[in-house]
């Protein structure tokens, strides 16, 4: 008898051990097939992916449920798995919009055909590809949806942007009927701009001191909107060069930039009627790396010590070395950028800064061009808007109305 | 060690002590640095652009992939030369505008939503828990969490206010364009130290590879540099400057 216990002990241990395993086995069997599987090209996107998605039933929404995505080039097969999700993203507004139904659906995007699970080198889709769905225990399928196909393609138009597009097209409204108006009464008021009635005051003291004015346009390319500010700037501080005979120089970062900027010199100097003074040689190429153009830049302003430097458009770390060597040789120096993280260096080396928005008035300000007072105009109405949207969508948040904050939702 | 990184270091040291010379005044020291760092920059440019952009981006895929549609950007990059040639100058007018152009359309959506959009959806948070009493949460405790929603849109609307151009700032709005200029400068100001401590970090880094490269290993490469240094500015500022006054007076 006690020979036999061992084997009896083994024997009543498998017994349990079997019986707690069909109990885990009864519990899986709760799970139950994909539902309304679909697979469709994902919308709003320039091609390249295929989006899956199928009903959250609350039976498999578990952490411990895994769905396989399996693919194939033909809808009989052969069937490649191509992933295993476990935590499963579903409500994506930049695809489906804001609807709270969207909350129902488990979403995947497949980009890749894969051979094998944990195959490196998956090959992108190229032609209709089928998929069908299966849940899983981790080891074991438990049940496949249909076969589903969808072929990719990229689309025209990005739906999911449709907000910023009604926003430009009221904006430029906005900015159109304030130009009429500009034009209808060209003394509209725009407040005074310190920074900018002391550029006449420098272009004075340079000519009176012989020296040139130093106009630096930024680091950023023609793409960046403080550079295309910063070359109108130029125009007009060109014009009011060639007027007082002085000298202006620009070096420039970026070729495009310079070309641009030789062209703007050139048509301000016509406009002064002093196109004999134009110097194309004053505008030039330093170089595109950013401490290089700095170390240049520096060594030209302590060997031509010009009286004024005038820093426009958007600049990056090398603002203090420019600013402080502009300070230590005494030239009077006016600062204007947009780059939050550069300004306070700037002010505390300058002069004169103009701050963020007062880079893009100061053209309409030197100007007084009915174009550029009302778009001025138009931007100031903009941002009284945007305090009354600040203040109404505020106080709908607090209410617990969402409907203003899903207006501004960007993707 | 090495002779090759030996003279990497010796080169590293004498170009960081020449570039730091301008501390104490241009020299002809930190113009030869200047013009070194120049010159590699633009050679390096030169090269980049040849393999990245005319060898892979244009070459390769027109000659190797046959992607003609790359004729029309080599064309209208070609176009930019003409500005050599007066009398057809004006075609390189028509790509400048095209580039303005271009960055313009890409940059207005990209800032509206960027600048505007994502700014607002950030700050139009409620301003009080009104279920749960304004500075205490869903447990009773005091909280200033909502307190934070207030400060947001007093500062941004004060702000927005001060780079109104349409309104004199007289009255009730200058003393809210007053309140937005405090709101700017406590952001500046912290930007500013957050920035100088990054700069002296920098200055740490340098500080420490001198430091290192004045050990034995190198040959004393920081100190011996330094001093020559020192004496060609002693000798420049003595000798000749001193003679050259000496020169003029007579």
């Amino acid at each position: 008898m006690n020979k036999m216990m061992p084997w009896f002990r083994i024997l009543f241990l498998g017994l349990i051990s079997l019986l707690g395993f069909n109990n885990d086995i009864f519990a899986q069997n709760t799970l139950v097939s994909p539902q309304d599987f679909t697979a469709f090209d994902t919308p709003n996107d320039a091609g390249g992916s295929v989006s899956l998605t199928w009903r959250v039933v609350p039976e498999n929404n578990k952490p411990e449920v895994p769905y396989l995505i399996l693919a194939a080039t033909a809808p009989d097969g052969p069937w490649f798995e191509q992933t295993t999700l476990v935590n499963l993203k579903s409500d994506y507004p930049q695809y489906f919009g804001l609807s709270a139904s969207n909350k129902l659906w488990s979403y995947c995007e497949i980009t890749d055909f894969k051979q094998s699970l944990t195959d490196d080198n998956p090959k992108p889709i190229t032609a209709t590809t089928y998929f069908k769905l299966a849940v899983t225990d981790g080891s074991k399928t438990l049940g496949f949806s249909s076969v589903v196909s969808a072929m990719h393609q990229g689309n025209w138009f990005d739906a999911s942007k449709i907000n910023i597009l009604i926003f430009v097209v009221i904006f430029s409204f906005v900015i159109m009927f304030f130009i009429s108006l500009a034009r209808k009464n060209p003394d509209l008021f725009i407040r005074r701009i310190p920074g900018l009635d002391a550029i006449e005051e420098a272009i004075g003291r340079a000519t009176e001191m012989g020296k040139p004015i130093l106009y630096l346009n930024g680091l950023d390319g023609m793409g960046s909107l403080s550079t295309i500010a910063a070359t109108s700037i130029l125009g007009k501080v060109a014009r009011k060069v060639a007027n007082y005979d002085s000298q202006i120089k620009v070096p420039c970062r970026d070729p495009i930039v310079m070309s641009v900027c030789q062209e703007v010199v050139r048509e301000a100097y016509l406009e002064a009627g002093r196109p004999d003074a134009y110097n194309q040689d004053n505008i030039f190429f330093i170089t595109d790396d950013q401490f290089a153009y700095a170390a240049a830049v520096d060594g030209l302003m302590v060997r031509h010590k010009p009286a004024a430097n005038l820093y426009m458009g958007y600049y990056y770390a090398e603002s203090l070395l420019l600013a402080e060597t502009g300070a230590a040789i005494g030239a009077i120096q006016i600062a204007g950028t947009d780059s939050i993280t550069q300004l306070p260096f700037f002010i505390t080396t300058c002069d004169y800064t103009l701050m963020g928005e007062e880079l893009y008035a100061a053209s309409a300000y030197l100007s007084r061009e009915p174009l550029q007072t009302g778009s001025l105009k138009g931007q100031d109405f903009t941002k009284g808007l945007i305090i009354l949207i600040l203040i109404l969508g505020s106080l709908a948040s607090t209410a617990g109305i969402t409907f203003l904050v899903n207006l501004f939702k960007t993707f | 060690m090495d002779n090759t990184v030996l003279l990497g270091v010796w080169l590293a040291v004498g170009l960081t002590l020449f570039m730091y010379s301008f501390l104490y005044k241009d020299n002809v020291f930190f113009r030869f640095g200047e013009h070194v760092y120049l010159g590699i920059s633009i050679g390096y440019i030169i090269v980049r652009v040849i393999f990245n952009n005319f060898i892979n981006d244009l070459y390769k895929p027109l000659v190797e992939d046959r992607d003609y549609i790359l004729i029309i950007p080599a064309l209208m990059g070609l176009a930019l030369y003409t500005r050599f040639f007066t009398r057809i100058a004006w075609v390189s007018r028509v790509i400048f505008a095209f580039i303005v152009g271009f960055g313009a359309g890409l940059g207005i959506p990209r800032t509206i939503a960027g600048g505007i959009f994502k700014q607002l959806e950030g700050v139009l948070m409620p301003l009080a828990a009104i279920k749960d009493g304004f500075f205490f949460n869903a447990d009773g405790n005091f909280t200033l969490v909502n307190i934070n929603s207030l400060i947001i849109i007093v500062g941004i609307t004060s702000v927005l206010v001060y780079f109104f151009f349409s309104v004199e700032h007289k009255g009730v709005v200058k003393s809210v364009s007053r309140v937005g200029i405090y709101f700017v400068m406590i952001a500046f100001g912290a930007s500013f130290g957050y920035t100088v401590m990054g700069r002296m970090s920098l200055l740490i880094g340098r500080c420490y590879d001198l430091i290192e490269f004045s050990s034995p290993k190198y040959y004393y490469a920081s100190i011996v540099l330094l001093i020559m240094l020192i004496l060609v500015f002693i000798i420049y500022e003595v000798v000749i400057k001193k003679g050259e006054v000496l020169k003029t007076n007579e």
